[in-house]
């Protein structure tokens, strides 16, 4: 078993020193997600402005792969336009289902290629979507609220 | 070490399993047995038998091989209520698993407004969530007992807790977590003096302790198949008849009736009241041929077997620096299972590396997320041994733990 193509040097790094740790203001939209098997949970804030992601803080309980994937999301998406951050959330996820059979594209996700590896421990895939997962769904409901503000 | 089965090596070849060789060489060291057990040769038998030459449909297919399926299942029955000491066969309801014979009683329990249910804040998923809705279906109380600073149950405020109103304890007999043995016979008296009726989750009690639903004064009492070396899909509720005649039917449909008409439906006496439908046959004959096995080795045996290797594990957790056992340390206190965390490592990250030796642990709340929160712990590792665990697959266990620190460069 190959755990080294698991928890690779780069997870580790963000797993002991996570970037954009911490719960920020402002935000458009907060959503919390768990991992009902483990009990793994990420609070997260996403803060829009003219269709850029200005900033995504959160909080987060769990494991190596969830925490590091969590500090990999946000290098990847702060200061991105949204529909950009969407095609990196939609490349991670293509990775991670891809069960070690799809080659990462090192343009796209940076250091999220190190997890790569984590799509052949099936009972991991969970881990590194979490926060990604969490991610779509406050940026979607950002996205949403900004539309309503200018509808009005 | 003393306490230890004296013919483990022969028990241990009843466990095809064990055999197994898992990814690079390593040997399977199953340290996860409070989440299911493994299965002795002789259930895996019993069950291709009676597939291969007695399958037929029970208590209705009116030819040989009916009887003969229908014998085999209501034998499993039989087994079930020596197993329990209970009065009655008729008192032994096959379920589909613990889980389902809790929901049982809770669902069918007659509540109400003004009325009180107390459970434990150490309780599986499976005695919570049932309770959680009939509450609140019902208009009744949920009252907890809360849990001391060592892992047992507080009843300080058990006079508070338990009064005229109570009509409901609900709690494990052993934890699936914390792993201690509650008082239940001490609780069930209590409960009685006020009129409430006592629900005990047996599920990790009946793989290991002498379950004498009489002596304990019991009223209702679950547990399941599998983890008694018996197959998934089969778990009992036992309840005593009065109180089981007394409740309405939980799922209506074939053999729970006495008869049927276009008006209105009469039901059939316990246990057939609470089976409907065609039941798990080949699971119920596989469950008696475990309780055959377990029996066969003696639960006192196979208790003084766990307490031996329980505290074997809890001096070796001991010697790990950074590990930290949660619940009672006195291996006379508790159940066969451990839950613990290491410092600067996640249970997932640990359960990794040691699955990654062959040894298979089980790592999140284990189903136990209220216990989990009162020890300010979000999740933990529970290494669970059972009648086949070796104190070789301890020390292996205690290798992996400090291989684990150094791969994480922890401690």
């Amino acid at each position: 078993m190959d755990l080294d193509s698991l928890y690779q040097e780069i997870i580790l790094d963000h797993y002991r020193n996570p970037h954009h740790a911490g719960l920020r203001e402002p935000y458009d939209a907060q959503v919390h997600h768990v991992n009902p098997t483990c009990g793994d949970e990420v609070t997260l804030r996403v803060q829009l402005d003219h269709g850029r992601v200005v900033d995504v803080s959160y909080d987060a309980e769990g494991c190596s792969i969830s925490q590091a994937s969590a500090s990999v999301l946000t290098d990847l998406v702060i200061g991105q336009p949204l529909e950009e951050a969407l095609v990196k959330h939609e490349t991670f996820l293509a990775l991670m289902q891809g069960k070690g059979q799809v080659e990462p594209d090192e343009d796209v996700l940076e250091d999220g290629i190190a997890f790569a590896g984590v799509a052949k421990f099936p009972a991991r895939i969970k881990c590194a979507l979490l926060s990604w997962m969490a991610f779509k769904d406050a940026a979607l409901q950002a996205e949403s609220t900004a539309k309503e503000a200018n509808d009005v | 070490m003393e306490g230890l089965l004296t013919d483990l090596e022969v028990i241990r070849k009843d466990f095809p399993i064990l055999e197994r060789e898992l990814a690079d060489g390593h040997r399977l060291v199953y340290l996860d047995s409070a989440n299911t057990s493994q299965k002795p040769q002789v259930v895996i038998d019993t069950m291709v038998d009676h597939l291969e030459h007695h399958n037929a449909n029970i208590a209705r297919a009116m030819h040989q091989l009916g009887a003969e399926s229908t014998q085999a299942f209501e034998a499993a029955r039989d087994k079930v209520a020596g197993f329990l000491n209970a009065p009655s066969r008729d008192e032994v309801i096959f379920t589909k698993n613990a889980s389902e014979a809790l929901n049982l009683v809770a669902r069918t329990f007659p509540l109400g407004p003004g009325d009180r249910v107390v459970i434990t804040e150490m309780e599986h998923h499976s005695n919570i969530v049932p309770w959680q809705l009939a509450t609140e279906r019902t208009g009744a109380e949920l009252r907890w007992f809360g849990l001391t600073d060592d892992g047992r149950l507080d009843l300080s405020n058990i006079d508070e807790l338990l009064t005229p109103q109570t009509k409901v304890v609900a709690l494990t007999w052993v934890s699936n977590m914390l792993g201690t043995i509650n008082p239940v016979a001490e609780i069930a008296r209590r409960a009685h003096e006020v009129g409430a009726v006592v629900v005990l989750d047996a599920s990790q009690a009946a793989p290991q302790l002498p379950i004498d639903v009489q002596a304990v004064d019991a009223d209702f009492l679950a547990f399941t198949g599998h983890k008694v070396t018996g197959p998934t899909g089969i778990g009992v509720l036992w309840g005593r008849t009065e109180l089981l005649d007394a409740l309405p039917p939980f799922l209506g449909g074939g053999e729970m009736i006495a008869t049927v008409s276009m008006e209105k439906s009469t039901w059939a006496p316990i246990p057939h009241k609470f089976e409907a439908g065609t039941p798990p046959i080949v699971e119920a004959v596989g469950l008696g041929a475990a309780i055959d096995y377990i029996s066969h080795i003696g639960l006192d045996n196979i208790h003084a077997h766990e307490q031996a290797i329980t505290g074997y594990l809890l001096d070796g957790l001991a010697s790990v620096s950074g590990v930290k056992v949660l619940g009672p340390l006195d291996p006379a206190a508790r159940g066969g299972a451990v839950a613990f965390e290491l410092d600067g490592v996640h249970p997932h990250d640990v359960a990794q590396l040691l699955d990654s030796r062959g040894i298979a642990v089980r790592a999140g709340h284990h189903c136990a997320k209220p216990a989990h929160k009162r020890f300010g712990v979000q999740s933990s590792t529970r290494a669970s041994s059972y009648l086949y665990t070796t104190p070789a697959e301890i020390d292996a266990l205690i290798d992996g733990l400090e291989h684990t620190k150094n791969y994480f460069k922890v401690g």
